[in-house]
């Protein structure tokens, strides 16, 4: 049995409050009248107007939602290609290097890989823009795609593969019918991710950006580096706001399949 | 092998051969090259044109001239050096500070778990760049952090904690945090219960049990944590930026900087090949970390 | 009227749905099939029965499509099946684990199998219905596996698998996740399913009775071997080896030297006890043999029986009441303990032994086996 004992009760408080006092802050002065932080003006919204207005912020949120929603897809589709190499692929010539291409973006600074992709893009004479962006997020995202899928991968029972082939399905129809529905979650999870580190990324972005093509992020940075600007805080409590509305929602989810196990396993008992 | 498994695993490999270690290979390259006032902005380049006669003469232009450098001035390698043990510092705070909260998560009633890792999985979520931007409103000497010390009057004047090394280590344990919480408790959830009772059984006291079996059955968690902070901290760069001062001396701000400000790609280079051979084993020992906790597994 | 027996492996015109030649799968040093062959007939409810590690589930999933033979042929219908991949063969699988679909309904996971072929929608329609009827899963058809109970899994497992009316129907430890009762029931209603569908069955097991029960042959395997393939009464009373006849319900196996004279063997196996006499089917060379008897076959009475050569003095060791039998484990003077089993066909406890008891154990002429060593 689990109690919350004081020791873990207080770590827990104090961990989440070190975790959320300086987002609660942001999200407080956003609504700052006055532009310091030392200083409460009283309630105002005029930030957030001043920020929609913003047509660089704006443009920057439109490049970053297109790089977002295309490097994550490619991302999730490598990704999910990698974990079924990584889990079944077996041996194969190579195996070493490739997994070991797998974990090392996970860990690897990003200067280093926004530096050797800009280095490439130039070699070949790809010029810089939105499209060199997506390549160079699909490539470091997709390895974290690959990491979850794979972990799903793992404890997948394959005996119900095996059931889709004895009954007629060609290998590709097994994937798609029986192992694609079942480890969706875990797919739609790497999506996610991809997603949220494509649309967070500021280092690699730097690097690989054209003129044309400024990420929000990139934005962000450098108006940061200007000076605390309050637009800042109202651009940071509406995406903080995103995220808790998408995180709440995705876990709500979660909560009702769980509901719905619990209650589809009584009605099993009930009926045997 | 046949062609439907050889394209499986040929797509994402030969993805990730062009796209991440050829990049690799390219950055050795102009490190040994020089800089010029051209584009691209290095010397020896490529011609291909000129067929192999071509390449030899590309590389008998190399040298190791930027390492020279590199090795010679005092700025770089105290840069390593201070990269090295700030990193290595912000992991053990993370440690300290992220265990208790991965123990008491995996101690606390089954009801509870979902929502502490939705409160653990939000900020991480949340963007990078904010979570540090939050930071400077708290941390400078006007900032709310000294407004509340000197409210409860601990202190007189404000402490002078951003724009030094202090912030940087804030910034880095506070943004890293949920990497070292996540896999710590992914591997304490795993924990059979019924070894702890054993042990008590057997005669243990309660801290024994936990040095003795939880300790040593999370080490797998806790080096996976401990890597995910270790090795992208060595080489961060926009929190020393925000946060540090001119002073704070990371070797990701470093190279920034000679890619941007000083446009000396061969010498970014350089500092990029020297960090990778310093990541490398620990890289490396990641992975098999990785590779035997999935083996585990299966 | 004469029982028609079904004995396809006696009639040399059969031939066989099943042939295995000289089949032999090697995993890296492990062999876990060594140079087997067997035939199986159309309409055999065919068991293969041994412990674990034995070779019978890597025989069931080279018969499936999921393994090949390192060496050998198998034919199915004549034909070698090696080239095939599995969801091409016409022979169908029910798991251990059920492997039921878990992202679709009773109803679904039946119709994937029909949902492959060209089969027009009606047809699956119908065929799925069947189905639920054969197994009496009707009322379940929209649930999910996860909303049912582990015996209705099994069955809508097993309505998936003869979906598709497949030659072949391979059932991999279909009954080891029920509870006992269940279990017997159950194994009477597949071998009804099985009449009634007229498929081959093949069944994995490494339950002994369960092989017993429903089988028409039973091939008991070892270390990648078969060791004897039989129908169930010859298993059973006539075990070619002493590790059929120990594999296969209790037993007592008595060493000792053979000799033959006018038809009667007499075998001398213990000093001081008299010898073993039995009339042989077949001939026994002189030797040593093992004899071999079934504890049901030995009468326990307090006198010596008049008319039985064979019968032994002992002392009542243990015994072991269940129910409808009583197990006496007997200890003979010389030290050998033999197991005899008497019916509690008395209903009052007027028991006639006892612990300490001294008995007579008696056994005709023709009770045992006697193999060769």
């Amino acid at each position: 049995m689990r109690r919350l004992t004081w020791f873990n009760a207080t770590s827990l408080t104090l961990g989440f409050a070190f975790l959320y006092i300086p987002m609660l802050i942001v999200i407080i002065y956003s609504f700052n009248e006055s532009r310091l932080v030392t200083v409460w003006g009283g309630f105002s919204t005029k930030w957030y107007g001043e920020l929609l207005q913003n047509e660089a912020f704006l443009s920057a949120a439109w490049v970053t939602f297109k790089v977002g929603f295309f490097s994550s897809i490619i991302a999730t589709v490598l990704g999910t290609m990698g974990a079924y190499v990584l889990v079944r692929g077996g041996r194969f010539y190579g195996r070493t290097l490739f997994s070991g291409m797998i974990y090392a973006p996970l860990v690897m600074p990003e200067v280093i890989t926004g530096l050797s992709l800009l280095l490439l893009f130039i070699s070949i004479g790809l010029d810089r823009g939105l499209f060199t962006i997506i390549l160079a997020h699909a490539t470091f995202s997709m390895c974290y795609v690959s990491v979850v899928v794979s972990s799903r991968l793992v404890s997948f029972d394959r005996s119900v593969e095996e059931a889709a082939l004895d009954l007629g399905a060609t290998p590709f129809e097994a994937f798609r019918l029986v192992t694609l529905p079942i480890i969706a979650p875990a797919v739609i999870s790497g999506w996610l991710l991809a997603l949220t580190l494509s649309l967070d990324d500021l280092v690699i972005a730097s690097f690989v950006a054209g003129p044309s093509a400024t990420t929000l992020p990139i934005k962000v940075f450098s108006s940061i580096r200007l000076g605390v600007s309050p637009e800042i805080n109202a651009l940071s409590t509406i995406l903080i706001l995103i995220v808790t509305v998408g995180t709440v929602a995705a876990s709500l989810t979660t909560k009702r399949a769980v509901m719905r196990r619990q209650k589809a396993e009584q009605m099993a008992d009930q009926s045997s | 092998m046949n062609l439907r498994r050889l394209s499986l695993i040929a797509v994402p490999y030969l993805w990730l051969f062009g796209l991440f270690f050829v990049p690799f290979l390219i950055v050795f390259k102009i490190s040994l090259s020089d800089i010029a006032l051209s584009i691209p902005p290095y010397t020896p380049t490529l011609e291909l044109s000129e067929g192999w006669a071509g390449f030899k003469d590309m590389v008998s232009k190399f040298d190791f001239e930027n390492f020279e450098f590199l090795a010679t001035d005092d700025l770089y390698w105290k840069s390593y050096l201070s990269s090295v043990q700030i990193a290595l510092i912000s992991t053990f705070i993370c440690l300290l500070i992220g265990f208790p909260i991965a123990y008491g998560m995996a101690n606390a009633p089954k009801e509870w778990q979902p929502t502490l890792m939705l409160l653990v999985i939000l900020p991480f979520w949340t963007s990078f760049l904010i979570r540090v931007y939050s930071l400077i409103g708290l941390l400078g000497q006007e900032g709310l952090l000294n407004q509340f010390l000197m409210w409860i009057g601990l202190i007189n004047d404000p402490l002078i904690i951003l724009n030094t090394n202090l912030a940087v280590y804030i910034g880095i344990v506070y943004t890293y945090c949920p990497f070292m919480i996540l896999p710590i408790y992914a591997t304490l959830i795993k924990l059979d219960g019924s070894l702890l009772e054993a042990a008590e059984d057997l005669g243990c006291s309660r801290t024994e049990a936990f040095w003795r079996i939880t300790v040593p059955l999370s080490k797998a968690g806790i080096i996976a944590g401990c890597f995910l902070v270790f090795i992208p901290a060595l080489g961060e760069f926009v929190i020393p930026s925000l946060l540090g001062g001119s002073d704070t001396l990371m070797i990701g701000k470093v190279l920034y900087e000679e890619f941007f400000s000083n446009r000396d790609w061969p010498v970014a280079g350089a500092v990029a090949v020297i960090l990778l051979l310093i990541l490398i084993v620990p890289i490396v020992l990641y992975q098999r970390n990785e590779q035997k906790m999935m083996e585990a597994e299966q | 009227m004469p029982e028609i027996l079904f004995e396809p492996w006696k009639d040399p015109e059969a031939k066989p749905l099943i042939r295995f030649q000289n089949v032999t799968k090697r995993f890296g040093d492990f062999t876990a099939v060594d140079d087997l062959s067997v035939d199986i007939y159309e309409k055999e409810f065919f068991a293969l029965l041994g412990p674990s590690g034995c070779g019978k589930t890597t025989m069931m999933r080279m018969l499936a499509g999921f393994e090949n033979p390192t060496s050998g042929k198998i034919m199915l219908d004549g034909k070698d099946i090696s080239p095939i991949p599995p969801n091409k063969r016409s022979v169908n699988m029910m798991f251990q684990s059920y492997a039921l679909f878990p992202h679709l309904t009773v109803y679904d996971n039946i119709a994937f199998g029909l949902k492959r072929s060209s089969m027009p929608k009606d047809q699956i329609d119908a065929r799925v219905m069947e189905m639920l009827r054969l197994v009496q899963i009707e009322k379940f058809a929209k649930r999910k596996p996860e909303q049912i109970s582990g015996g209705q899994r099994q069955r809508v497992a097993l309505a998936r698998s003869l979906a598709k009316a497949p030659k072949l129907l391979l059932l991999d430890e279909p009954l080891s996740a029920l509870d006992k009762k269940l279990r017997q029931d159950t194994q009477f209603e597949l071998m009804d399913i099985q009449e009634k569908t007229g498929t081959t069955f093949v069944i994995v097991t490494h339950d002994q009775e369960e092989a017993m029960t429903v089988a028409s042959r039973v091939a008991v395997m070892n270390f990648g071997k078969l060791v004897q393939v039989d129908t169930p009464a010859q298993i059973y009373e006539a075990p070619n080896s002493a590790y059929v006849a120990d594999f296969i319900g209790d037993v007592n196996i008595i060493e000792g030297n053979a000799t033959t004279r006018d038809n009667i063997v007499s075998i001398a196996w213990a000093e001081g006890q008299p010898e073993i006499i039995g009339t042989p089917s077949k001939p026994i060379t002189d030797g040593r043999v093992s004899f071999i008897i079934r504890p049901e076959k030995i009468a326990i009475s307090t006198e010596k029986p008049a008319d039985r050569q064979n019968a032994v003095q002992g002392t009542i060791l243990d015994i072991a009441y269940l129910g409808n039998l009583s197990t006496y484990h007997v200890k003979l003077a010389d030290g050998t303990i033999i197991k005899a089993q008497a019916a509690n066909s008395r209903r009052r406890a007027s028991r006639p032994f006892t612990w300490e008891d001294e008995v007579w154990l008696s056994w005709t002429d023709t009770a045992g086996v006697v193999l060769d060593n």
